[in-house]
């Protein structure tokens, strides 16, 4: 069989486009995540995904020419795919039928990609090692014993693993960058509002951003051409002109290239010595290193996980038993059909932030909790302004260790939230960032280095990327 | 503070989660956890530090007032667990 890890978009859909048959490309992809081992696959469309691979072929039979013709994709599954089935990985939404399209995937169909399946996921996207899915838990492509990362686990294993070429993952902490340093592939999480999030179900309405995983930094420029722009449907996308496709050469040639000292503390020396290859490569590239400090960056956790568990408390109070989804049997009032339905519909952990987050909104806690938090979260965007007055892009850690074993974390929430120390910032400030591929630890096991630019400095930050992995 | 059980069962109640006894046991002892590592936003100066509502800096976003085409009923009611073709089902909740 194929193994789509030699073939990547770029190259799919130059063959497309010369007249080579998407609909062959497809087929392959389907048998390959039917014969997934990994459970990063948990919904295989043939019948559409072939349906679908005909009219791309049939457009290109009609004189067109598609960015991403014939380029087999995984959707995490919370995104929604008009008429076919979207779930969170959460029992709350078992049988629910999207009724409608994101603009994310309009956008990839509209471009001639190929929608082959589903992935799995974190229950709504909470989770750093995608353990806590209701289809269970995903194997890292590489160790079967490791967890994938999270919460976009599913997606980054697809592509690591050879499966697509090209996966959509949404990122609320570092859900998209985590995963794709624990299985090694690239991961970017756009400026916040370059993509619409239009039918992505919501998590942190402030915080969350679709991107992609792929296997090299021009796939993502090409994919973020076709995500990116203004989307009437999402009044928080920009409105601006989409990043252009192809990556600038010399990314790092003359550039000022910031690295903070305390996050090599406590890391793991594998990962240290990468960011040391990494920092040296930067050097040579043709680029001056900046010490730099973000003295706000340590609160980012715990203004995280105030600001994400509040508006996840307030968005996922639509899941009420009532509208669609899992409802309970026998409730006497509605009240306990909101609340019975809710407790057997959600799992432990999103429990959990609910809670978390009703609490912190909840009367007389909100000033000590919400506003804090947002006043702190201000102080880190102003750490990033300042430290981008020093540096045109920030080097580090994707994640302080490689691909911990599965169970290891289950037990303490709080060291799970740890786990994303280094990704959260980018998030709070809106600003892009991604994760490469930079060689393996003693084990073989994938290390990722995290880049972060200023906001819309989308395009600097891939051709950074790409100045590192030459 | 410490967070209690009486608190917990309280905010169950705010976020409809009909919470059993062994999981407000352990929400209970994870939230104070959670909780105690969020005190040390206190320890922040924030003194005139605005709080960020949009980290994009947008500012009242607008659209004109037209109608543009929406999800059919039938679509809407299509993924209701009780509905009878017009309305979404619920248990009876005023008593007349």
């Amino acid at each position: 069989m194929t193994d789509c890890r030699k073939t990547d978009c770029q190259s799919i859909a130059a063959a497309v486009n010369a007249g080579a048959s998407a609909t062959v490309e497809v087929e392959a992809a389907l048998a390959r995540a039917e014969a997934d081992s990994t459970n990063a696959i948990i919904r295989v469309y043939r019948d559409t995904a072939l349906a679908a691979a005909k009219a791309v072929d049939a457009r290109i039979a009609a004189g067109e020419q598609l960015p991403l013709a014939g380029v087999p994709v995984v959707l995490k599954d919370n995104m929604c795919y008009q008429d076919h089935p979207v779930t969170a990985c959460s029992k709350i939404l078992a049988g629910f039928t999207a009724p409608y399209q994101a603009t994310a995937v309009t956008k990839l169909r509209d471009a001639g990609a190929v929608v082959i399946a589903a992935a799995n996921m974190d229950e709504f996207a909470m989770g750093s090692s995608n353990e806590t899915s209701c289809y269970g838990p995903v194997s890292n492509p590489v160790a079967s014993d490791r967890i994938p990362g999270g919460s976009s686990g599913g997606s980054a294993a697809s592509v690591a693993g050879g499966i697509t070429p090209l996966a959509l993952g949404s990122d609320t902490g570092g859900s998209i960058r985590q995963p794709a340093s624990l299985c090694g592939c690239l991961g970017l999480k756009p400026t916040y509002g370059c993509v619409s999030r239009y039918g992505l179900l919501a998590f942190g309405s402030s915080l969350d951003q679709i991107g992609p995983f792929t296997t090299t930094v021009e796939d993502a420029a090409l994919v973020l051409s076709v995500l990116a722009g203004h989307d009437k449907a999402d009044s928080t996308s920009a409105n601006r002109p989409a990043p252009k496709p192809g990556v600038a050469d010399q990314g790092l040639a003359g550039k000022r290239v910031g690295w903070v000292p305390a996050h090599v503390e406590g890391l793991q020396s594998d990962v240290a010595e990468a960011l040391e290859r990494a920092k040296a490569k930067a050097v040579e590239a043709g680029a001056e290193l900046v010490e730099i400090s973000l003295p706000h960056e340590k609160y980012a956790v715990a203004v995280y996980y105030v600001v994400a568990t509040g508006e996840a408390s307030s968005n996922l109070s639509r899941y009420d038993g009532v509208h669609y989804g899992h409802r309970t049997e026998g409730a006497k009032d509605l009240d306990q059909v909101y609340s019975r339905s809710r407790e057997e519909g959600f799992g432990a952990e999103v429990k959990r932030r609910i809670m978390l987050g009703t609490y912190v909104l909840s009367a007389g806690y909100y000033d000590a909790y919400y506003k804090k938090a947002m006043q702190v979260r201000s102080l880190i965007c102003k750490d990033f302004a300042t430290c981008f007055e020093q540096c045109d892009v920030i080097l580090g850690p994707t994640s302080p260790t490689t691909a911990f074993k599965r169970g290891e974390k289950t037990s303490d929430p709080l060291q799970m939230y740890l786990s994303d120390v280094f990704t959260i910032a980018a998030n709070l400030a809106g600003i892009p960032a991604l994760s490469v591929p930079m060689g393996t630890d003693s084990q073989g096991l994938p290390i990722g280095l995290h880049l972060q630019a200023p906001q819309f400095a989308d395009e600097a930050l891939l051709a950074a990327a790409k100045a590192l992995m030459a | 503070m410490a967070l209690n059980e009486q608190t917990v069962r309280h905010v169950a109640h705010l976020a409809r989660l009909d919470l059993s006894d062994d999981e407000v046991h352990a929400m209970t002892r994870e939230l104070d956890a959670i909780v105690g590592y969020v005190e040390q936003l206190q320890e922040v100066d924030t003194t005139g530090v605005e709080a960020v509502a949009n980290v994009a800096g947008l500012v009242n976003i607008t659209r004109s007032d037209e109608p543009i085409e929406m999800l059919s009923h039938e679509q809407v009611l299509r993924n209701a667990p009780k509905a009878n073709g017009e309305a979404f089902l619920v248990p009876k909740a005023v008593e007349r």
